[in-house]
């Protein structure tokens, strides 16, 4: 049967999260931890790849003990096993370091559930945003890597080639690839479900599978955590805002607003540097 | 619909549903708990008072884990006319020690009461809406709710769905309120300094203040509350529905016009607004008790509005009937027998208890608070007795006797005569003593 994995983090909900008003940045303390967005993307993906030709759909993540939330959300939804890699050995962990540990755990989900034929990922995480995970995971797996996509168009289970659509700068790129292949999931490609009843009572009393730095038999820690990542951050600070100048349009009918409106932006150098009025 | 059967299904997370999954599921019994919220408490809004007394034979010492904010040591009664007040307080090491009360916060409160729901065994069922009830003739058998193939079976389920009881509506138990028979609450929280609040209210530690008051809401009947949390303080009034439909004044004007009242705007002074909140209230009391239970189903807390509006007791009402609820279908479940008949004994069990008791004591304030006395009460009455006391208190060269004289003249005159005073007195007297 089709393997497919679904990698997902907990993320806190960026909605909900306050400023510091002294600081400036963000407090990530009391705002409600949720499935990273896109990753749900991945997962409903995955889905209904299952629902169509039949899959085994493995959840996993790296992350605290306390993810294990995340992951009962996804098995409510309809994935069938959930694994929660933790350890404090994992701790501290760039996407370097965190794309090894991914890979070293598809691997193994493949020794126990059979090889993983396909792999979701979201396209980035709302609180690291460097969209670098997914791609670093392909690599290490050696899978096809297509990224930023938008939609599956078709899979075909007998030549295992599947179909998508990838979302680019300048236009959409339709891509055919074979598996294993790794999907990154953009916010377009569907609308996660909502979970049923059964699933939830499921989920209700799943216990996700927890593989800490032991249960890996090659592990090298020299890649793992905080010792296997490279990336520093020099400094970190919030842009300063540009006082912007506005003036609200406050005109007895529209043509007069228009009317002024026209004044002001030609009083501008805009319309020069558009090329919308000839120089001289 | 869901494959799995349960022992029994539990519709509401505050404090009544989760009291009843508590003690079912500490029982061995097979307990679902559903919430619409995304988690128990998510929405849930109160004054902010809970109290020791019933939770505390279900949950012994919670205090020492439960989320609490402060203990409350000092509780004041406020008459408040529109620039002064006449303030009873109180406070007496003996009161908080066994504590009696504590400020508390809803969305935490709720969620760690159900989370012990959880520990116990009971399953829980969050973001999920039950739409209606699943009956076979005149017997409950299950709740169908929002999700997909989502129905669930069950012996009994125990309606616990608060105020606006919507399942309480399904079994024909509960009318559409009339508007005589709950009051709106709004509220605000406030955040404040931690040391502000202490050397404000005259606290320290974790030692909390609570102020209940009277008056100077518009001429309408209404109480108003004022506690204090660690960072915050919560203010809310509550209003007769039917007072704020006649002078066509939104709850939250209410509020804006105590805040300023001069003593408690200085309360409250360089505070910021974190949260604002609205709730129905259930003030019909005894009255409007509806049967409660039938074949397959029991109805508790708010739902059956078991509140009494007079001592703000709202949550200690819910968990003592989700306990009893969930003691009755404990019996249930080991005789086999989910019919009337049996649940009947939860009604009875009700009825022995302090919920009955005190709402049957209390019978009376409905009748009291919407007749026209209440124009008086929460009118005029403040008024008149500050200024009287203002006048006892000044030294002004009149005869002591002569004050007294004109004090209870004052009285009389706000009254409408010796008469009414009397009546008033005596249907005070009546209303509180049943
Ligand atoms: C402004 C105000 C101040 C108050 N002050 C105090 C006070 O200081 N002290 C005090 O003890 N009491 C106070 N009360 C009263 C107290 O809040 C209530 O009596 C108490 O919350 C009742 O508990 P309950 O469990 O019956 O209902 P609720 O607390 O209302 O709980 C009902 C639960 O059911 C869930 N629910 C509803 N419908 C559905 C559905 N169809 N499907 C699934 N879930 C559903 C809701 O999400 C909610 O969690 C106050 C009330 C108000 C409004």
């Amino acid at each position: 049967m089709l393997h497919i994995a679904v990698c997902i983090k907990q993320v806190p909900d960026s909605r909900e999260m306050r400023i510091d008003p002294k600081t400036n940045t963000l407090i990530r303390q009391g705002a409600p931890a949720i499935v990273n967005y896109f990753d749900l993307r991945g997962l409903e993906a995955a889905l209904q790849l299952k629902d169509e030709f039949g899959a085994r759909v493995t959840v996993l993540t790296m992350g605290p003990p306390s993810a294990d939330k995340a992951i009962k959300e996804c098995i409510a939804m309809g994935a069938d096993e959930g694994i929660l890699v933790s350890d404090r050995g994992f701790a501290g962990a760039d996407t370097l370091a965190t794309s090894y540990v991914v890979g070293q755990t598809i691997d193994k989900a493949g020794e126990v559930w059979g090889p993983v034929d396909l792999v979701f990922c979201g396209k980035q995480t709302i609180d690291g945003d460097t969209g670098q995970v997914g791609p670093g995971v392909a690599c290490r797996l050696d899978y096809e890597q297509l990224t930023y996509v938008e939609k599956v168009e078709s899979f075909d289970p007998n030549t295992r080639e599947i179909v998508v659509h990838r979302h680019l700068e300048d236009g959409v790129e339709r891509v055919q690839a074979k598996l294993p292949a790794l999907i990154t999931a953009l916010a377009e490609m569907n609308k996660p479900r909502r979970a049923s009843l059964p699933g939830v009572l499921r989920a209700a009393r799943y216990q996700p599978i927890v593989w800490t730095t032991n249960d890996f038999t090659d592990l090298d820690r020299s890649k793992i955590g905080l010792r296997g990542s490279p990336t520093v951050v020099g400094r970190s600070w919030v842009p300063e805002q540009k006082p912007v100048n506005t003036k609200i349009l406050t005109g007895d009918t529209v043509n007069q607003v228009a009317e002024d409106l026209f004044t002001a932006l030609f009083a501008t150098e805009l319309p020069g540097k558009l090329g919308w009025v000839q120089e001289g | 619909m869901a494959e799995e059967r349960f022992d029994c299904v539990v519709v509401g997370g505050g404090p009544a549903g989760a009291a009843a999954a508590y003690t079912m599921a500490k029982a061995g019994l097979k307990v679902a708990l559903i919430d619409r919220g995304e988690f128990p408490g998510a929405k849930n809004v109160f004054g902010g008072v809970l109290f020791r007394s019933q939770l505390e034979d279900l949950l012994p010492e919670f205090w020492k884990e439960a989320p609490l904010e402060r203990l409350i040591v000092e509780e004041r009664l406020m008459l408040l006319d529109e620039q002064g007040m006449v303030t009873l307080s109180h406070r007496n090491p003996g009161f908080a020690d066994p504590p009696n009360s504590w400020s508390a916060m809803r969305a935490q409160f709720d969620a760690w009461f159900a989370g012990k729901a959880e520990k116990a065994g009971a399953v829980p069922v969050y973001q999920t809406t039950v739409t209606e009830l699943l009956q076979e003739g005149d017997r409950v058998v299950g709740v169908r709710t929002d999700r997909e193939d989502g129905d669930l079976y069950a012996d009994i389920v125990i309606v616990a769905d608060g105020v606006n009881s919507l399942l309480g509506k399904a079994l024909g138990v509960h009318r559409e309120w009339q508007p005589d028979e709950v009051s709106l609450g709004v509220k605000e929280i406030i955040h404040l300094p931690r040391n502000v609040i202490e050397s404000r209210f005259n606290l320290e530690g974790n030692e909390g203040a609570s102020i209940e008051f009277l008056g100077d809401t518009l001429g309408m009947t209404g109480l108003g509350f004022l506690y204090t949390n660690k960072e915050s303080i919560s203010i809310g009034v509550g209003i007769m529905v039917n007072d704020l439909q006649k002078a066509r004044v939104k709850p939250y004007a209410v509020l804006d016009h105590v805040k300023q009242h001069p003593y408690i705007r200085k309360l409250i002074a360089g505070g910021e607004v974190e949260e604002y909140a609205a709730h129905l209230i259930p003030e019909g009391g005894f009255h409007s008790m509806p049967p409660l239970a039938g074949n397959g189903w029991m109805i508790c807390g708010d739902a059956a509005q078991m509140v009494n509006a007079v001592n703000g007791e709202g949550t200690n009402l819910a968990v003592l009937s989700g306990r009893l609820a969930g003691e009755t279908a404990i019996l249930a479940h080991v005789r086999g027998d989910y019919s009337l008949g049996m649940l009947d004994h939860y009604n009875e069990s009700i009825r022995a208890s302090i919920v009955f008791k005190d709402l049957k004591k209390y019978s009376g304030i409905h009748g009291l608070l919407s007749g026209p006395e209440r124009r008086v009460l929460f009118g005029k009455l403040p008024g008149v007795l500050n200024e009287s006391i203002s006048d006892y208190m000044s030294v002004n060269g009149i005869t002591k006797e002569e004050k007294q004289k004109m004090l209870i003249h004052q009285l009389r005159d706000a009254a409408g005569g010796n008469v009414e005073l009397l009546r008033l007195g005596l249907k005070g007297w009546r209303a509180i003593n049943r």
